[in-house]
């Protein structure tokens, strides 16, 4: 394998405290060295001039469809969308068909995931089956490799089941990924509900079904000493209970959020277009600036696409007809970097951490570091990039609201384990 | 007054007061015809319209064509259960082979909240909504515009109130837009499980209180209650619902003293309506019907794209 330098740009890692301009030698697959700038050093040289050298980002909410609904997606055709984006590991949904209930169907993942183009782990389901009555069996779900357990786009409905799964799970030491939410409060909505939804007249699924399945399962967590990790937190009323929650005693809470709910509102439901179709769905400005704020004080660790292809003709329906979801993985940077970068959210090596320290520290995967010794999975991206989001993706799917918009950031170089699997600008030849 | 321009039309929230006025004068014309012995002004032939009603409607279908043969126009109609669509076919599908037959004006009726906007982006032919969901039902606005701008002589400065599922109601949205436009105040009333959570937005006063809600009311409009919203458990009983928001006769005497009565039909007999209130002489529940017949070849001649300064018949 080739040794790499990555010349000329500016490494951002938060776990080494390092955000300046400095060189990068990756050698037989790791971290070898951070050099300051110019020193010499053999192997091939690759110019990153202006450009910033960040550990590998990890996408740790990713519905790779596999197996069960290829025509969808794969975890070929997800890896390489992932790259594309910039993501040099993705952590896969288990609501596949069948679903990763048992060591044979996770060791069957693995088996395929082997040749994909960046890393790929899944999650094992909490229930068989992910019906929500009986537990699957963690302890050989461990062993064959998931990196924490959840029944998502499921919630667990039964309390004692949840809790159970908590207990049984926690000296395993993987989270439980919660998809939170009050089956019965949201039943039957397409939307938000505000007043965009009773203007429209269109059903719609109240903040609180989201919030107060965030407050039973933090309960549940602490109680059982167990480490949470909430989905998708879409809402105000969510980001306060877990901001009150997490600093209680008994168990570890975490959370994510998408970029999808940072760049968008319920306002843009009134197009009818389902590519703004999604569980849990955009909500109001006021809950976008409480997101941002969770982001900012930390109440939020990670930013996960919750990369959801649905084919063409799935979402050309009616807006109550079509499923929940869009695809994200080849855009999130970029929303990411439009969103929050630009106007001074965050700052760059705060993205790093939502989107590639923390999510590792989440999941106890490798990565998430530039370290010397750890993997080399780098993300380079073109912080000043201004690109059009065109109709034709690597995903098998198109199910995005940000076809033809314009938006500024984009990782132009992806490598993964030492070796260049995403190359915008032919900068490594 | 500037042309008509629309190629179609979708719903009252964001028509102009001009384009309103425009419709309803035109269906005043229209209204003309309906008096004669010949009941027809072929201005729409050879133009084909088609009514795709995927929910079932004997009322309105019937009405949109009686509309279209008084125009001329070729009109064929499609109902949901006896077609393609039990067999699966998607939506999109089902009109683009409709209009791969060449029809020029689709006249769709659908479960589905903004099924109208979606034919729009994927068939070329002039769309008219006739009720898609709980979100619009412009035409019955129309008529119920109409039926008021005829009996009172203006639109402007009476008080509307709208009694019911309001939560569930395209004709109430389609009404409040549509009379808030042309300078009607509106009030929305019904229990608080049938009224939208979040009407902060919305050009209404909203109550739960029905005395307040026909005090000094111009105009009182029942709509429907439904058997499957009780079943949904949004109220306890018909029969609870009837009693706090029943119009009777002794409810009215609170409006004002020449207030009128309207509907949009089927009434459902003693439940949003005593009997006596909906065939009193208050009602304006038949007068709806007639000027529906106009109100909708006023849209269909001005979704044709037809000049309305050409129409030369003397309104009645």
């Amino acid at each position: 394998m080739e040794t790499l330098i990555l010349r000329g740009g500016r490494v951002l890692d938060p776990t080494q405290g390092l955000d300046g301009p400095a060189d990068l030698v990756l050698a037989d697959g790791a971290v070898a060295e951070i050099l300051s700038p110019g020193r010499a050093a053999a192997g091939r040289q690759v110019d990153v001039t202006g450009l910033l050298v960040c550990p590998g980002f990890i996408d740790i909410h990713v519905h790779l469809r596999d197996p069960g609904f290829e025509y969808k997606e794969t975890i070929e055709s997800g890896a390489l969308a992932a790259v594309a984006g910039g993501i040099t590991s993705v952590v896969a949904m288990p609501n596949t068909d069948p679903p990763p209930d048992n060591a044979e169907a996770v060791r069957g993942f693995y088996d395929r995931a082997r040749r994909a183009a960046c890393r790929v782990t899944t999650l094992g389901t909490i229930t068989v089956g992910r019906k929500g009555e009986t537990l699957s069996e963690m302890g050989d779900l461990v062993e064959a490799g998931v990196v924490g357990f959840s029944d998502d786009g499921s919630p667990v409905r039964n309390s004692r089941v949840l809790l159970n799964a908590m207990e049984y799970a926690r000296p395993f030491g993987k989270p439980i990924v919660s998809h939170c939410e009050d089956a019965d409060l949201a039943a039957g909505g397409h939307m938000n509900e505000g007043v965009v939804s009773a203007e429209l007249g269109i059903r719609g699924i109240p903040a609180i079904a989201e919030s107060l399945d965030v407050e039973r399962n933090i309960a549940l967590a602490h109680y059982a000493g167990a480490h949470l990790h909430v989905c998708h937190v879409s809402a105000a009323a969510s980001v306060e209970v877990i901001r009150r929650g997490r600093v209680l005693p008994g168990g570890r809470i975490t959370c994510e959020t998408a970029p999808h709910y940072l760049a968008l509102a319920d306002e843009a439901v009134r197009s009818f277009d389902t590519h703004v179709k999604m569980n849990p769905p955009l909500r109001t400005k006021a809950d976008q600036d409480a997101l941002k704020e969770a982001l900012r004080d930390g109440t939020i660790d990670a930013i996960a696409t919750d990369h959801a292809p649905h084919a063409p003709e799935e979402k050309a329906v009616e807006f109550d007809q079509a499923p929940f979801g869009i695809i994200g993985l080849e855009t999130s940077i970029g929303v990411v970097w439009t969103e929050l970068v630009a106007p001074s959210v965050l700052t760059p090596i705060q993205v790093v951490e939502k989107m590639s320290a923390n999510p590792a520290r989440i999941h106890g995967l490798p990565g998430g570091t530039l370290a010397p010794g750890s993997p080399a999975d780098v993300t380079v991206i073109d912080p000043a990039r201004r690109w059009i989001v065109p109709e034709r993706f690597r995903s098998k799917s198109r199910n995005s609201p940000f076809v033809g918009r314009g938006l500024v950031g984009k990782a132009v170089l992806t490598i993964v384990a030492g070796e260049v699997r995403y190359d915008e600008d032919g900068r490594a030849g | 007054m500037r042309r008509w321009h629309r190629r179609h039309l979708l719903g009252m929230v964001d028509l102009s007061g001009e384009e309103i006025t425009q419709i309803l004068d035109v269906a005043d014309q229209f209204a003309g015809v309906l008096d004669r012995p010949i009941r027809s002004v072929p201005t729409l032939r050879g133009w084909t319209v088609v009514n795709l009603f995927f929910e079932s409607s004997t009322r309105t279908r019937v009405s949109f064509e009686l509309a279209e043969k008084r125009l001329g126009a070729d009109t064929i109609s499609f109902s949901a259960s006896a077609s393609s669509v039990n067999k699966g076919e998607t939506l999109r599908d089902t009109a683009r082979n409709i209009e791969a037959m060449r029809v020029d004006s689709v006249v769709i009726r659908h479960g589905s909240v903004g099924a109208p906007h979606f034919l729009t982006q994927h068939i070329s032919s002039a769309i008219i909504n006739a009720g898609d969901g709980t979100h619009e039902h412009p035409t019955q606005a129309l008529l119920d515009l109409m039926t008021i701008r005829r009996h009172f002589g203006r639109i402007a400065g009476l008080r509307v109130s709208i009694i019911g599922d309001v939560l569930h109601s395209r004709v109430a949205r389609s009404d409040m837009w549509g009379l808030k436009t042309m300078g009607a105040e509106v009030t929305l009333c019904g229990p608080a499980t049938l009224l939208p959570k979040h009407t902060e937005s919305f050009p209404a006063r909203v109550t739960t209180n029905l005395d307040a809600a026909l005090d000094g009311a111009d105009v009182v409009y029942a709509l429907r209650i439904q058997r499957e919203r009780q079943e949904l458990g949004l109220f306890p009983t018909i029969r609870e619902y009837t009693r706090l928001y029943g119009i009777t006769a002794e409810r009215l005497d609170r409006t004002a003293p020449e207030a009128v009565v309207m509907h949009p039909g089927p009434i459902n007999r003693g439940w949003e309506l005593s009997d006596d209130v909906a065939d009193g002489p208050r009602s304006l529940i038949l007068e709806q019907v007639t000027y529906g017949v106009a109100v909708r070849m006023a849209a269909l001649y001005l979704t044709a794209g037809r000049d309305p300064t050409s129409l030369n018949l003397a309104p009645r």
